[in-house]
C-alpha cells in the first residue's frame, strides 16, 4: 500500500483531548498543503474546548471567543468530534492502533499541586481548580460543595487562577448574574458570607505572576476595597538593582500599581481584598473540625546561581483568621493508561512531542503529545499553537520516513462503529452545535452569554437522546 | 488601547522544569577520567554540544563542550587521549527546575553560558542549552502574539 497522506488514502490521526491544543494540532494537520490528513478529536466530556469552557473565568467572555477559531477547524470535511468518549475507558491504545496511523495526546494538566502542609485536607481547604471547574459547570464537579459561610478567606498563589478565584469571590451577585457562571454556583455565591480575602504571594511584587491588567481589574472591582501592605510592596535591594538594569517597564508599572494600592484609604465597600507578598502558609489550624486559621511564615528573597529570586523562610510567623482556603500553586498532568509518564515533571515522557519508551528512551512509533501534558502548565492559550506545531512537524517527518503505525482498519467508518459500540451516547460535532444553540438561546432569555448544561444526562436529554 | 485583561493565561510563567519536560529526560554525562575521544564520540552520536562531567555519586563536577575541545585542539593537536578533567570547565553554574526562564536567559546571555546543568535535591536532572531557552522564549512570545491577534480580530467581528 502507498504511504498514507493522499486523497484516496488519508493520514488518519486520533487526537485525545479537545482543548485548545487539540484544535491547534488538528488545524496544523488539516492545513498541510502536501499531506491529506483526517482527524478524529476525542474528549471525555460531551463538550469541546477544554479549559476555555471550564477554566477561563465566566466574567472573561472575550477570551472565550477564541472558540470561533476552533469552530473553523471543526468545519473541515475531514474533521470529526467524538465527545463523551474517554480514553482508557471506552477506547484504549490497542484499539486506536487498529484504526489510526498516529495518536496524539493533548489531555492537559488535570490535577493541582499540593502545598504539603499540615491541615491541608481540613474541611474548608480546597484546590482552586476544583472551585473553578465547579463555578464553570464542569460535569465532574457539579456535586461538589464549597462552604462559603466563613468571613475570612485565603487564596494561596498569585497566578491567573488565584486571581480568577479571588475576583469571583469578590464580585457581587448582580455582576456574576450577567455571565455564564453555573446557576448553582451563582446561588451559592449569592449566599456567600466571605467579606475579606487574602491573596498570598510567596515572593515579592515584582515576581508576581499576574499581569498588570489582571491586578488592575481586581483594583477596580466595584464591591471591594483592595489594599496591600506598604512594607511588602516596597522593593528589596536585589529586585531594585535588577529593575534598574533591565528597565522592565511592565514590572515597574506592576510594582507602582501595588504601591498605589498600599497607599489607598478604605472606602467602606462591602468586601475587602488584601494582596500579600513574601509569605507562605506553613499550616492550617482547625477550629470546630474545620479550617479556622492559617499560619504563615514571612519570606525573604534570595538569588539562585542562575539568577532567579526565590523565597526563603525567615523565623517570623503570623496567623490569619480564615475559614476558607483555596490553593493555586500549579498543576500536574495525570498519567494515561498505557502511555509512558515522566514523574519528575508530571508530563507524558516525550522528546519535543514524540512519546518515548521509558526503557530505551527511543520514540514509540505513532504516539505523540502536545500542550500542557507535553511541557507542563505554562503560557497563554495561544502558546499551545507553536507547541502543537512542533509536534505536528515531527509527526509529518515521521510519516515521510515511514515511521507510522500500520492500522488493520484505517477506514473512518470502522472507527466510528467502534465508538458507537463502546459509547452509544457519544457526541458528534453536530450534537455539540445543537447543544450550543440551546445554551445560547437559554442565555439570551436571561440576558446572559449562555446558560450551560452542567450534567451529561441533562445534555443528552436536551438533544432528545 | 487594546484591552488584554485576562489574556487567556491559564498557566504559570515558564520555568526550567517546563523546558526540560519536553526534552525526554536525557542527560548525557561523562566521568572526569574518560578521554576526550570518548567525549567527542558521545557528543557526535547524540548530536549535542556539551556533556556534564559527574563524579561517582552523579554529582556535577564540571562541563565539557565542543567549544572547549575545539579551543584546546588549537594548542594541542594530540588531545584525544587526554582526560576530560584536563579540559572541562570546573566552576559550573547550575540551575534548578524552578528557575525562571527569563532569569536564566539573562544569566546565560550575560555570562556567555551555552549549557546549564539542572540540579534538584543534589541530583542532576537535566541540561538546558541556550538554544532551548531561546526556543522556549520564542514560543512564549508567539503564543502571546497569537492570542492578541485573535482578540483583536474577534473584537472587530
Amino acid at each position: 500500500m502507498d504511504r498514507p497522506g493522499s486523497d484516496a488514502h488519508p493520514l488518519r490521526v486520533a487526537i485525545i483531548g479537545a482543548g485548545p491544543t487539540g484544535f491547534y494540532a488538528a488545524e496544523h494537520l488539516l492545513g498541510q498543503p502536501a499531506v491529506v490528513a483526517a482527524v478524529d478529536l476525542f474528549d471525555r466530556l460531551p463538550t469541546p474546548y477544554g479549559l476555555v469552557r471550564y477554566g477561563v473565568a465566566p466574567d472573561h467572555q472575550k477570551i472565550k471567543s477564541v472558540t470561533a477559531v476552533y469552530d473553523r477547524t471543526a468545519a473541515h470535511p475531514r474533521f470529526r468530534f467524538f465527545g463523551n468518549v474517554e480514553f482508557g475507558r471506552h477506547v484504549g491504545l490497542g484499539e486506536l492502533r487498529t484504526h489510526y496511523h498516529q495518536i496524539l495526546f493533548c489531555t492537559g494538566a488535570q490535577t493541582d499541586r499540593r502545598l504539603n502542609i499540615p491541615g491541608e485536607d481540613l474541611p474548608g481547604s480546597y484546590p482552586a481548580t476544583e472551585f473553578v471547574a465547579w463555578y464553570n459547570g464542569h460535569p465532574d464537579y457539579v456535586h461538589h460543595h464549597f462552604d462559603l459561610s466563613a468571613e475570612g478567606a485565603a487564596v494561596v498563589g498569585v497566578g491567573n487562577v488565584a486571581v480568577d478565584v479571588t475576583r469571583i469571590l469578590l464580585r457581587s451577585p448582580e455582576e456574576l448574574a450577567r455571565t455564564d457562571i453555573a446557576d448553582y454556583a451563582l446561588e451559592a455565591l449569592r449566599e456567600s458570607r466571605v467579606r475579606e480575602v487574602h491573596l498570598l504571594g510567596r515572593r515579592g511584587p515584582a515576581q508576581a505572576a499576574f499581569t498588570n491588567p489582571e491586578i488592575r481589574e481586581l483594583a477596580d472591582l466595584p464591591g471591594a476595597d483592595v489594599t496591600a501592605l506598604p512594607e511588602e510592596v516596597a522593593l528589596d535591594e536585589v529586585t531594585r538593582a535588577e529593575l534598574d538594569r533591565t528597565q522592565d517597564r511592565t514590572t515597574l508599572r506592576k510594582v507602582e500599581i501595588l504601591q498605589e494600592l498600599a497607599a489607598r484609604s478604605p472606602s467602606r465597600r462591602p468586601r475587602r481584598l488584601v494582596v500579600r507578598f513574601l509569605v507562605s502558609p506553613v499550616a492550617l489550624l482547625a477550629g470546630d473540625g474545620r479550617v479556622a486559621r492559617m499560619r504563615l511564615v514571612r519570606n525573604r528573597l534570595e538569588a539562585t546561581p542562575a539568577g532567579t529570586l526565590v523565597a526563603r523562610p525567615t523565623d517570623r510567623f503570623e496567623e490569619l483568621p480564615v475559614g476558607l482556603v483555596f490553593r493555586s500553586v500549579g498543576y500536574r498532568g495525570v498519567p494515561l493508561p498505557g502511555v509512558p509518564f515522566n514523574e519528575d515533571w508530571g508530563v507524558i515522557l516525550n522528546e519535543r512531542g514524540r512519546v518515548l519508551d521509558p526503557g530505551s528512551r527511543e520514540p514509540i512509533p505513532g504516539l505523540y503529545t502536545a500542550g500542557w501534558i507535553k511541557r507542563g502548565p505554562t503560557g497563554v492559550i495561544g502558546t499551545n499553537k507553536p507547541d502543537a506545531a512542533e509536534t505536528v512537524a515531527h509527526m509529518l517527518e515521521d510519516l515521510a520516513a515511514g515511521r507510522i503505525l500500520s492500522p488493520l482498519e484505517p477506514d473512518p467508518a470502522a472507527a466510528e462503529a467502534l465508538v458507537r459500540e463502546r459509547q452509544p451516547a457519544y457526541f458528534s460535532w453536530r450534537d455539540w452545535q445543537r447543544l450550543n444553540e440551546l445554551e445560547v438561546r437559554r442565555g439570551r432569555a436571561a440576558g446572559r452569554p449562555r446558560v450551560k448544561f452542567t450534567r451529561v444526562a441533562e445534555m443528552l436529554a436536551a438533544l432528545g437522546r | 488601547m487594546i484591552s488584554v485583561i485576562g489574556n487567556g493565561r491559564e498557566g504559570g510563567a515558564m520555568n526550567i522544569a517546563h523546558v526540560l519536560a519536553r526534552k525526554g529526560g536525557h542527560v548525557f554525562t561523562i566521568r572526569p577520567r574518560r578521554t576526550v575521544r570518548e567525549a567527542l564520540a558521545t557528543l557526535a552520536t547524540h548530536n549535542i554540544g556539551a556533556l556534564v562531567v559527574v563524579d561517582e555519586e552523579d554529582r556535577p563536577v564540571g562541563i565539557i563542550s565542543e567549544r572547549d575541545i575545539v579551543r584546546a585542539a588549537v594548542r594541542d593537536e594530540r588531545l584525544f587521549d587526554r582526560a576530560v578533567e584536563d579540559l572541562m570547565t570546573r566552576d559550573v553554574i547550575t540551575g534548578s527546575p524552578e528557575d525562571d526562564l527569563r532569569a536564566v536567559a539573562h544569566t546565560m546571555t550575560e555570562r556567555r553560558i551555552r549549557h546549564l546543568p539542572v540540579v534538584a535535591a543534589g541530583r542532576l536532572v537535566g541540561i538546558v542549552s541556550i538554544g532551548d531557552v531561546v526556543k522556549a522564549q520564542r514560543d512564549e512570545y508567539l503564543g502571546e502574539v497569537e492570542t492578541l491577534q485573535m482578540q483583536i480580530s474577534e473584537g472587530r467581528a
